[in-house]
């Protein structure tokens, strides 16, 4: 087993940061009277951009869990779940994929019980609305819909408020267009824009078939040709009618290119092949970082919003369940959610992340007021200069103006064809 | 089909007449418990190709027919369904014959595979051929050969990813060729389809896989008796007779293979055709790539069986215009 090789290299490790009693366990495993510290590790399974190390390094100090990242990409964490259950102690996964992974029975409800936090996480998740007692748009899979499960090993989601919970939040965010400024030289303010033809040849499409397209039902929508019940619902001829305007942009040369991989829309982006496409906000501050003005661009119809969470898979149980619980608590306590904030993510857990965090860096990124200071990033590289305003302004503004949530559709598997038609025109 | 079967056949290698002690020793007990009535000195030759054909069955032909399998299998959002059912294949052809001569989804996809495999088969097979020739026929010592050979594969010393991602800098619409032709007057816009278009496409496959191209044929000129040579510039032969008559048809069975790996290679491609057609490109490998994605396996399974097939049947064309085994 590669594990009882392990914790020799991470017990070396372990002494260095004064760990000492990891190191005790490390050095005299195989006596069955220590089983009880056993090296803990957690096998965390999600998406490369939300495991961060410095994530890692500071729960080790804290709680002394090993975290070990297991990386793949959104799609890919929704496979794995519903085929190799066993193969992570923990999974971070977004909201929307639940509608596929729970009626597959292969998650286990988190017991909110054992969450010490659970009546603080942000109402957003629980009633859909902002701290302040404003509602905000749920088109699309919103986390309230499946928040919660009628018991813990149950396949069907519950309307009303359990013990149960799908996913323990993390980390959620609003998307909206990325644009070049400095390129484009006059404001921006419609989804519509990115299927004016005065960008054309220079426009990018995410090319992920659940999400893509309700960036196109934005723009659809902006260009006032339907008006949507749900955007993340469609109907066949909605579905129909959104890929035919989609379509026929491409084929008047309306797009440089798709992108799937984060890394892509930041290189189409800094080299300016592109001047406005669908992007996340890491990719707008890595383009930033380079030195090329991009901005995250709000505009009059909102955003579209996503939300990812703990999950548990359904093997989970004992020590590894407490060590889960454990780590979850730690997350939610405020380090993490600092560090996430920081990054221009939100913390599901406001509060204790406030805590953690300078009273400048709260008013630049969650109040929406002009940087005091520079602001930093977690790893200490300049990212604003003192005197810049948040893209979007405040948490109250930007999570208030969500109209839809990512999703996964009742006619996904017609989308998935009418999307590869649409690659093919 | 009978093509096919009857070269299945003759590939498998003749028993060998040697015989170690041991491998002897060996089949005396394994002659033992079979039935299939093989004589005791067939047994070390079975013995030899046990390990491979185990590889073989385990992680070719197991899969492969699972894949077979699934692509008969109904699903839904999150599971495949172990029940009999066309649906996938009915789906993927679904107006493909009605519709025509408008061309459906895959009909489309497929045609533009397949022009990417004729173009790129081309361009790799008369510039592989050539350097081949160079190499083989130009270049004496072994020493350079080695070292130009080595220079041939410097495209494959970085990962895939980096490579196509690359090319960005140097053919965007700001990169180093539109700049330079922009600079020197040659032209006042920059040349748009440099880049996340067929021709970057195909410059792209070419770039990385000549080299399949030109190890087989390199191979095969090595093997040619020198003699023959001489013989046709004794007979008055021309420099292109000789090319034409002599080295062409000798390089065959390598013109063949490294066919065989162009052709299948590039009808799988999905990174590149994404990467360098900017994903506006479709290719069978990505249609692929999205069911699976979607967890859509039987679709997936069922469009896989279908691209199989059509590579079986370039090969199978390939093999008819030469005789490998009897060249080899």
């Amino acid at each position: 087993m590669p594990k009882t090789t392990r914790p020799a290299g991470l017990t070396r490790r372990s002494v260095v940061k004064g760990a000492g009693a990891a190191a005790t366990a490390g050095a005299i495993t195989g006596f069955p009277a220590v089983h009880a510290q056993e090296p803990k590790v957690l096998r965390y399974l999600g998406t490369a951009v939300n495991q961060s190390s410095a994530i890692a390094k500071k729960v080790k100090e804290d709680t002394g869990i090993t975290i070990e990242y297991v990386p793949v990409t959104t799609d890919e964490v929704t496979k794995r779940v519903i085929t190799q259950p066993n193969s992570f102690d923990i999974v971070d996964e977004e909201y929307f994929q639940l509608r596929k992974v729970v009626p597959s029975g292969n998650l286990l409800g988190m017991d909110a019980r054992r969450i010490k936090y659970a009546d603080k996480i942000t109402p957003i998740f629980t009633k859909g609305e902002l701290p302040n007692g404003k509602k905000i748009g749920d088109q699309g899979t919103a986390p309230k819909k499946v928040f919660y499960l009628e018991g813990q090993t149950s396949k069907t989601f519950s309307a009303q408020p359990t013990e149960w919970i799908t996913l323990i939040p993390t980390v959620y965010n609003a998307d909206t267009l990325g644009i070049r400024p400095d390129l484009i030289g006059r404001p921006i303010e419609s989804w519509k824009e990115l299927l004016n033809p005065e960008f054309k040849g220079k426009a990018a499409l995410l090319n992920i078939p659940s999400i893509g397209i309700m960036d196109a039902a934005l723009v659809v929508e902006a260009m006032g040709l339907h008006t949507y019940a749900d955007k993340g619902n469609m109907t066949k001829a909605e579905i129909d009618l959104t890929m035919k305007v989609m379509t026929d942009a491409k084929k008047s040369g309306q797009f440089r290119a798709f992108w799937q991989d984060f890394n892509e829309s930041v290189n189409l982006m800094a080299s300016g092949e592109v001047v406005i496409q669908s992007m996340w906000s890491p990719a707008v501050t890595a383009v930033r970082s380079k030195g090329i003005a991009c901005t995250y661009q709000p505009l009059k119809e909102g955003y579209r919003a996503w939300a990812a969470g703990f999950g548990a898979p359904r093997t989970l149980s004992g020590r590894k369940a407490d060590l889960a619980y454990e780590f979850i608590n730690w997350f939610l306590d405020g380090w993490a959610g600092a560090f996430l904030n920081r990054q221009g993510y939100y913390s599901a857990v406001l509060e204790t992340a406030k805590s953690k965090m300078e009273p400048y860096e709260w008013a630049y990124w969650m109040e929406g007021k002009p940087a005091e200071k520079d602001i930093m990033s977690p790893d200490g590289t300049l990212l604003e200069k003192a005197g810049v305003v948040r893209d979007g302004g405040s948490y109250e503004q930007r999570m208030g103006s969500v109209v839809c949530w990512n999703s996964v559709m009742d006619e996904n598997d017609y989308l998935v064809k009418k999307w590869n038609e649409f690659i093919a025109a | 089909m009978t093509e096919q079967i009857s070269l299945r056949d003759t590939v498998v290698p003749a028993p060998s007449p040697r015989l170690g002690e041991g491998a002897r020793r060996a089949s005396d007990d394994a002659s033992g418990s079979r039935r299939s009535g093989a004589t005791p000195a067939e047994a070390p030759a079975w013995l030899q190709i046990a390990p491979f054909a185990a590889i073989f069955v385990l992680f070719f032909l197991v899969p492969l027919g699972l894949t077979v399998m699934v692509s008969f299998w109904d699903y839904n959002e999150y599971q495949i369904l172990p029940a009999f059912t066309v649906r996938s294949y009915v789906e993927i052809f679904e107006g493909c014959f009605v519709k025509l001569p408008e061309l459906c989804v895959t009909f489309k996809t497929y045609l533009s595979t397949l022009k990417f495999c004729l173009s790129v088969w081309l361009i790799t097979l008369v510039i592989g051929f050539f350097i081949a020739y160079f190499l083989a026929f130009y270049v004496r010592s072994t020493a350079v050969q080695v070292a130009l050979f080595l220079i041939c594969t410097i495209p494959f010393w970085t990962s895939n990813i980096i490579r196509t991602i690359s090319w960005i800098p140097l053919l965007g619409r700001n990169g180093l060729i539109n700049s330079t032709l922009v600079r020197i007057g040659a032209i006042h816009q920059p040349i748009e389809w440099l880049i996340y278009s067929d021709f970057s496409v195909i410059m792209s496959l070419v770039h990385l896989y000549t080299l399949f191209m030109i190890v087989p044929i390199f191979n095969s000129m090595m093997r040619i008796d020198r003699a023959l040579v001489e013989a046709a510039y004794d007979g008055g032969a021309s420099g292109w007779q000789t090319l034409w008559n002599v080295i062409i048809p000798l390089s065959k069975p390598g013109i063949v293979i490294g066919s065989i790996f162009v052709v299948t290679i590039v009808m799988g491609d999905f990174v590149t055709v994404g990467v360098m057609g900017g994903q506006q490109i479709a290719s069978v490998g990505k249609v692929i790539n999205t069911q699976m994605t979607a967890l859509q396996f039987p679709p997936a399974a069922a469009n896989s069986v279908i691209l199989l097939i059509a590579v079986l049947f370039v090969i199978w064309g390939l093999t008819r215009m030469v005789d490998i085994r009897k060249e080899l």
